[in-house]
């Protein structure tokens, strides 16, 4: 594996530097088999204390923007699908508004209510997972289990709306690809209700239990003013008191035809993240239950020949945050220019504010808060300076967060 | 007074206003005066910088600065030119720290240099990847 210059750090290497900086680094990453995107972070650590933080980013680069200019504008659609395998519908939700909107084209309205549904049936399943993995972190599997079983039926809706659990290949320039049928409703509406009450009953269970208030409450702050000037999005920015959600902001879709709350908080921290997440899933099973109501009859599509010349701009909140395409259109079928900025982008540099002065044992849980297509936590692994001997690696990480969880759960 | 109004109000001719439709204004500013309305849209008029795109054309590369106004719902795109062949454009870091990542990305995917960058270091591409290959650059420059 090639990195960049001096990044990826022999043993021997970083033994040198922590006899020269009189300090330990722990490389992070870059490479997990269970989670989708690499990256690679280095900590430098005095005693149990974080003091300095590193990133770098890049090992899953597939110039994704660069392909896209020798695809159509309707192939482009399945390309940026691919982007990620979590919210792999945000990119084209986000794609094809940008290309609505080089030359203003018109999304019948059913198309646009059929939209709403997927993007927030999408949210659901990437909270949920997410809180399962947070929940793996801190030793409690139960929660995790029950959160990722609480998930399949938001993909069981999915293959009955789609024909896919996954990559759902439902959005085109103009309009969807399939419609949602009739005689499905009633079955739909009896799924999302207990989806619903799923949701709901693991709030609770997540909110009130003592342990994971003690664990996560006060741990990793992201204070506004950072958030700010980082620039973070979605529920990271949300759980800081910066109060921006794109499906409220900039109306989309069938977003402004409905009725759901913008979730904030204000205190920055895991725990904040992790209810606003919580709370956001309830929001969403509204959004869905609205959407499926209220759809008016009609066509699906716009049918459109021409995309025109021009630039075009389209944004989607994905569940990690804002998602923002950039088009350029010459008027041929192909795009002169894309540009893709995911959410993880503006959310990953906050690493730094959050990580620093907070323990090891907590490292992997702070860096999961972020949700960030998150990697290679059990790639951490804690070097002896003088013997090169691998102290720690991930799994005994994890295992170290799990048991400060134990030792506040044996003093309740 | 609408934000377009605002800006051409307050840059008069050193920038050309052009309202797409009403979520989106795009602003055309030569490179000496657009670290000053950059700094204007997000210390003043408070825009969260949302991303930047570079695209490279024949004269150079061209810069759009992505400016969300979340309370209005309207998003400003700065277009600056970076001429060839020198690329240099000031770094913006400084003002919005947020750039830092992709002023990164655009340096090492079309070969902008941008001056007093804290950290220029490569992001993206591996390590053995050639000195002076921009893989966005269009035509042979990018392969």
């Amino acid at each position: 594996m090639t990195g960049p210059k001096g990044f990826i750090l022999s043993a021997k290497e970083i033994r040198e530097n922590n006899m020269a900086r009189k300090e330990n680094i722990i490389p992070i990453g870059p490479f997990h088999p269970l989670l989708e995107e690499p990256e690679f972070f280095k900590f430098y650590v005095e005693g149990e204390k974080v003091i300095d933080a590193e990133v770098r980013i890049g090992y899953n680069h597939r110039g994704i923007e660069k392909l896209a200019e020798a695809k159509t504008y309707d192939q482009a659609v399945f390309l940026v699908e691919r982007i990620c395998g979590i919210c792999s519908t945000s990119h084209p939700f986000a794609f094809v508004q940008a290309v609505e909107d080089v030359s203003g084209i018109e999304v019948p309205e059913r198309a646009q209510y059929i939209r709403t549904i997927i993007g927030d049936l999408e949210r659901i399943h990437s909270h949920l997972l997410w809180v399962g993995l947070a929940a793996h972190f801190i030793g409690y599997n139960t929660v995790f289990m029950w959160a990722w079983k609480y998930r399949e039926p938001v993909l069981d809706i999915f293959e009955k709306i789609s024909g896919n659990r996954n990559h759902y290949g439902m959005f085109k320039v103009g309009g969807v690809r399939r419609d949602i049928k009739k005689s499905d409703l009633p079955e739909l509406l009896k799924a999302i209700d207990e989806v619903e009450s799923f949701c709901s009953m693991l709030l609770k269970a997540v909110i009130d239990d003592p342990v994971i208030r003690a664990r996560t409450k006060g741990i990793g702050i992201l204070k506004k003013k950072d958030a700010l000037d980082m620039g973070v999005v979605g529920p990271v920015a949300r759980a800081s008191g910066v109060d921006i959600d794109i499906r409220k902001d900039f109306p989309y879709a069938a977003y402004d035809k409905v009725s759901f709350e913008k979730i904030v908080m204000t205190e920055g921290d895991v725990f904040a993240r992790t209810a606003v997440r919580l709370l956001e899933c309830v929001e969403s099973t509204k959004i869905i239950r609205q959407c499926l109501k209220k759809m008016p009859e009609g066509p699906i599509d716009a049918e459109v020949r021409e995309v025109g010349v021009g630039e075009g701009i389209g944004q989607h909140e994905a569940p990690r945050g804002e998602v923002i395409h950039y088009t350029k259109s010459n008027g041929s079928n192909y795009p002169e220019r894309h540009k893709i900025r995911a959410p993880s982008f503006m959310n990953v540099p906050s690493f730094k504010k959050t990580v620093i002065g907070e323990s090891i044992a907590d490292a992997a849980l702070i860096t999961a808060a972020v949700d960030p297509c998150y990697c290679c936590t059990e790639r951490m692994a804690v070097i002896d300076k003088d013997t090169d001997k691998i102290l720690l690696n991930g799994n005994e990480l994890v295992r170290l967060c799990q048991e400060k969880t134990e030792r506040i759960r044996n003093k309740k | 007074m609408n934000l377009a109004e605002e800006i051409s109000q307050k840059f008069g001719h050193n920038v050309s206003v052009s309202s797409k439709s009403k979520r989106r204004i795009f602003v055309g500013v030569s490179k000496s005066d657009a670290k000053e309305l950059l700094s204007y849209l997000y210390h003043d008029l408070c825009a969260r910088f949302s991303i930047a795109t570079g695209t490279d054309t024949p004269i150079g590369v061209e810069i759009l600065y992505h400016m969300a106004f979340d309370r209005l719902g309207v998003i400003v795109s700065v277009r600056v030119l970076v001429e060839k062949p020198e690329l240099k454009m000031p770094s913006l870091t400084e003002i919005i720290p947020a750039t830092e990542w992709i002023e990164r990305e655009i340096h090492e995917m079309l070969g902008v240099d941008f001056i007093g960058h804290p950290n220029l270091e490569r992001l993206l591409l591996p390590d053995d990847w050639p000195e002076g290959i921009y893989p966005f650059r269009k035509g042979d420059q990018g392969k």
